[in-house]
């Protein structure tokens, strides 16, 4: 039988990216025993990726800014499907939470008079994204990570978790295996955040890390928890598409605010050729305008290049499907060009994005500052997740809370640049305030299933007993990344979609034969033999819910069903599973928003 | 460009180990990384390796490419040369947990042996600081470090002498100068960096710095100027002469 290390907190925080982070530090801070499980060494979550900035109504740099337009943008940019509550926590108080971190030692770019500079983002009315060059990620991720190590939580790095432990329907704590030995763990807790992130590594094309599985979704699912808006996946506009081997990474939304523009093949802005009814009045119709805005003008409107994510991805989709792509199937990026307009381009576009600056010319011999990029779309972010609470991010589970990217609501059906930073510590710190909060009050006398931690262990181990023989782990991730990246991508039909179900179906069958040599310590095959659970039941949500949201909206764009529902512009799509372990997809009105809200909605409109 | 190229590889643990070859196709773009993926899921499911975001931001994979500390993502196949086999081996400084991956938690805890940030009291009454780009760019520059502990593994005073309980290390002293040199700290760890982080140890040969994928200029932006700070608070005659007299 196989051997539990246990530990005994009063918070399990699961995840270690700017999320955890922020819960973990928040709950210690409330005299909570913290503990924090992460499936990589701390500082290395993805997190570190985001590139842009943080979304705050800071009005450093444009004093029209404060919560309300902050609110309307992001309702607008999610089609209104998100949670209202959750948008208006966000906006209220993402500036407080930016300020915090740079009390906790986070050096972002100044204006001239010396505040925290903002700058301009897809969708947001005003230059919003407090930045550090397109490095804002790594700058969180690593004042969380130094400032956290001091407040007392325990970190195990390195481990993956298996299950979350319920008793009477409460979580009660998670089991799962460290990496570097091989060993299973068993982390008590009195209260769960889930913190895991998103699901990326289910497509191909992709602009996230291997860890990107949806666990916390898999794991919140099989205890009972809700999901939804699990159909929008948002396909970044602009990641690399060449080298092939480099093909995903991304190229931040930050080089358009900065001047950049999409042309196709025959050298034409095609942004300029479709414009949404909702987003016409604030957008440039000429390309001097757009540059003015670009530079800070005041009385500019925006340039198309920073319409919604969701938008310019399908309007780069069109490009190339229309034979007005790049050599390599993308479209033409062009910084370069603002050398016309600007003294000095080259040494601007080298400060203001660096990592983009080096990411070309050492994975792809090209420079910046002198040719244009080939960007295509390439999976970046899950909108939906585990549904909470918008005050508490409190699961339908009690005692299990989400927070981040793992937990739905905020961006409804398509999220805008700069507020997944701003999601993270907004609701990192809720999430581990009121889980420290149900810690105290819900605490003793649960009872860990030994015998669901037995067979959880032998389940986990089975690869092994299969040996070579099996299926082997790596084919299964990457044919299931290939049925989701053709037949559930950026443009969908029932029928695809069908096929998609099949094919998941038959993965299931293969990923419940996979097999793997050698021993536990450190074994990379085996590792991919069981993220693959979390893979083919995040994919199924996605595929299930997108079937059953007959319209196109946000990231869901239905070629069988171009135009939006007004319909199902009143509901969210709810998965969850059944009594007899099958998947569960229904329509859930979304609840009425508040006259307050209501009006800054159409006052802003 | 060649169609297959020949990687040798260290397998093995704390217990010993030795090369294996593995020959694989390689396409034009490729890196390393991707190199290893292939041999990973075609050839040797359970070989070891660190990765993450593959785009040189995370600082996971560190390894020794042909002997030359590097990030495997960041290593393209074209800077090397494939008519001979690719040697691959764990960074040398640190324990080896399997293959290609090693034990660096002694950074994470020499890490919390640094006195951490402490801001000055608000500079406005709602809580705030004002700071100039120009005075935040030079902490910024020691921000940019990504934690891969390449300039770790190549530091002799770790690598060859291993004072891992007395010396912190080149990423260490870049996040000590981080500190000191952030406009708005108010701690003083200039009598640590003496005594309790060893800065003498290093006599700069500025290894750590050629590793550097950030660029970083670890040893004249970072180590040397907290060198001369040590200097100016212990050793600068004119004081001593005061003291005495």
């Amino acid at each position: 039988m196989p051997e539990f290390q246990r530990f005994s907190y009063d918070v399990l925080v699961i995840g270690a990216g700017g999320a955890g982070l922020r819960a973990a530090i928040e709950a210690a801070a409330s005299g909570a025993r913290v503990g924090v499980v992460c499936k990589s060494l701390l500082g290395k979550a993805h997190t570190v990726m985001a590139e842009g900035g943080i979304a705050a109504a800071l009005a450093n740099v444009d004093d029209r800014d404060n919560w309300r337009v902050h609110f309307a943008d992001t309702m607008r940019g999610g089609q209104y499907l998100n949670n209202w509550r959750m948008a208006e926590l966000h906006a209220k108080e993402a500036p407080d939470c930016v300020r915090e971190l740079e009390a906790w030692g986070a050096l972002f770019d100044r204006t001239k008079d010396g505040r925290i500079l903002q700058r301009n983002f897809g969708g947001h009315q005003y230059p919003r994204l407090a930045h550090v060059g397109d490095r804002t990620g790594l700058e969180m991720i690593r004042t969380l990570q130094d400032h956290g190590i001091h407040s007392g939580m325990q970190v195990h790095m390195e481990c993956t978790v298996l299950s979350l432990l319920l008793d009477s329907g409460r979580v009660v704590g998670a089991c799962g295996y460290d990496r570097e030995k091989g060993l299973f763990h068993l982390w008590q807790a009195k209260a769960v955040v889930l913190a895991t992130g998103g699901i990326g590594r289910a497509y191909k094309i992709t602009s996230n890390s291997w860890e990107y599985t949806g666990d916390g979704l898999a794991l919140a699912y099989h205890a009972g928890a809700e999901l939804q808006e699990m159909e929008f996946v948002q396909f970044h506009p602009t990641g690399m598409v060449w080298p092939i081997s480099v093909r995903g990474i991304l190229v931040t939304e930050g080089v358009r605010g900065e001047g950049g523009v999409l042309r196709n093949s025959e050298g034409r802005r095609f942004m300029f050729d479709e414009i949404p009814d909702a987003y016409k009045a604030q957008t440039a119709d000429n390309e001097e305008e757009g540059w003015r805005y670009t530079q800070g003008d005041r009385n500019a409107r925006r340039p198309p290049e920073l319409l919604t994510r969701d938008h310019v991805a399908r309007c780069i989709n069109r490009e190339v499907k229309a034979g007005r792509g790049t050599p390599h199937g993308g479209v033409f990026l062009d910084i370069a060009w603002i050398k016309t307009h600007l003294p000095k381009a080259e040494e601007h576009i080298k400060r203001k994005l660096p990592s983009m600056y080096h990411q070309f010319k050492q994975l792809a011999d090209l420079d910046i500052t002198k040719e244009p990029m080939e960007v295509g779309p390439t999976t970046h972010y899950m909108m939906g997740g585990i549904r909470v609470d918008g005050d508490s991010q409190m699961s339908s589970v009690p005692g299990l809370f989400a927070a981040g990217e793992a937990a739905a609501g905020l961006h409804g059906a398509n999220r805008l640049g700069g507020n997944s930073l701003s999601d993270l510590v907004v609701f990192g710190r809720r999430a581990g305030r009121f889980a420290a909060e149900f810690a105290k009050s819900n605490g003793n006398g649960a009872t860990i299933d030994e015998e669901q931690l037995q067979a959880t262990a032998s389940q986990a181990l089975k690869p092994f007993d299969r040996g070579a023989t099996g299926e082997n782990p790596y084919q299964v991730q990457y044919d299931l990344q290939e049925a989701m990246q053709d037949l559930v991508g950026i443009v969908r039909t029932e029928n695809e979609m069908q096929q998609a179900l099949e094919k998941i179906a038959g993965l299931q069958l293969r990923a419940d034969r996979a097999g793997i040599a050698g021993h536990r310590q450190y074994n990379n095959g085996w590792h991919t033999a069981i993220d693959l659970s979390s893979l083919l039941v995040v994919s199924e949500a996605i595929t299930r819910a997108a079937l059953l949201r007959k319209e196109s909206r946000g990231a869901q764009f239905r070629e069988d069903f171009p135009g939006k529902d007004a319909e199902w512009g009143k509901h969210n799509i709810i998965v969850k599973r059944g009594a007899n372990g099958e998947m569960l997809v229904e329509k859930r009105a979304l609840p009425p928003m508040p006259d307050e809200l209501k009006a800054v909605v159409q006052e802003m409109k | 460009m060649v169609t297959q190229a020949m990687f040798r590889i260290w397998r093995g643990d704390s217990a010993g180990g030795r090369f294996e070859d593995y020959l694989t196709p390689v396409e034009e773009g490729m890196v390393v990384l991707d190199a290893v993926h292939r041999i990973q899921a075609q050839q040797a499911p359970d070989l070891a390796l660190r990765w993450n975001c593959k785009a040189g931001k995370c600082g996971s994979c560190s390894a020794e490419i042909n002997g030359m500390p590097k990030l495997m993502c960041m290593t393209r196949l074209s800077n090397l040369n494939l008519e001979m086999p690719v040697i691959l081996e764990p960074m040398h400084t640190f324990p080896v947990i399997r293959d290609l991956v090693t034990d660096v938690s002694w950074n994470f805890r020499a890490k919390m042996t640094i006195k951490p940030f402490r801001p000055r009291s608000p500079d406005l009454p709602d809580g705030t600081w004002r700071m100039q780009q120009a005075d935040v760019e030079r902490v910024q520059e020691f921000r940019k470090c990504i934690e891969c502990f390449l300039c770790q593994d190549v530091c002799h005073v770790l690598r060859e002498h291993h004072k891992e309980e007395e010396f912190i290390g080149p990423r260490l002293l870049v996040y000590v100068a981080a500190l000191e040199m952030h406009p708005l700290d108010s701690e003083d760890r200039v009598s640590d960096l003496r005594k309790k982080h060893s800065i003498g140890y290093c006599n700069i040969t500025t290894c750590c710095r050629q590793v550097c994928p950030e660029s970083i200029t670890i040893t004249e932006n970072a180590i040397i100027p907290l060198k001369e700070r040590v200097v100016d608070r212990f050793f600068d005659p004119l004081k001593q002469l005061f003291h005495i007299l």
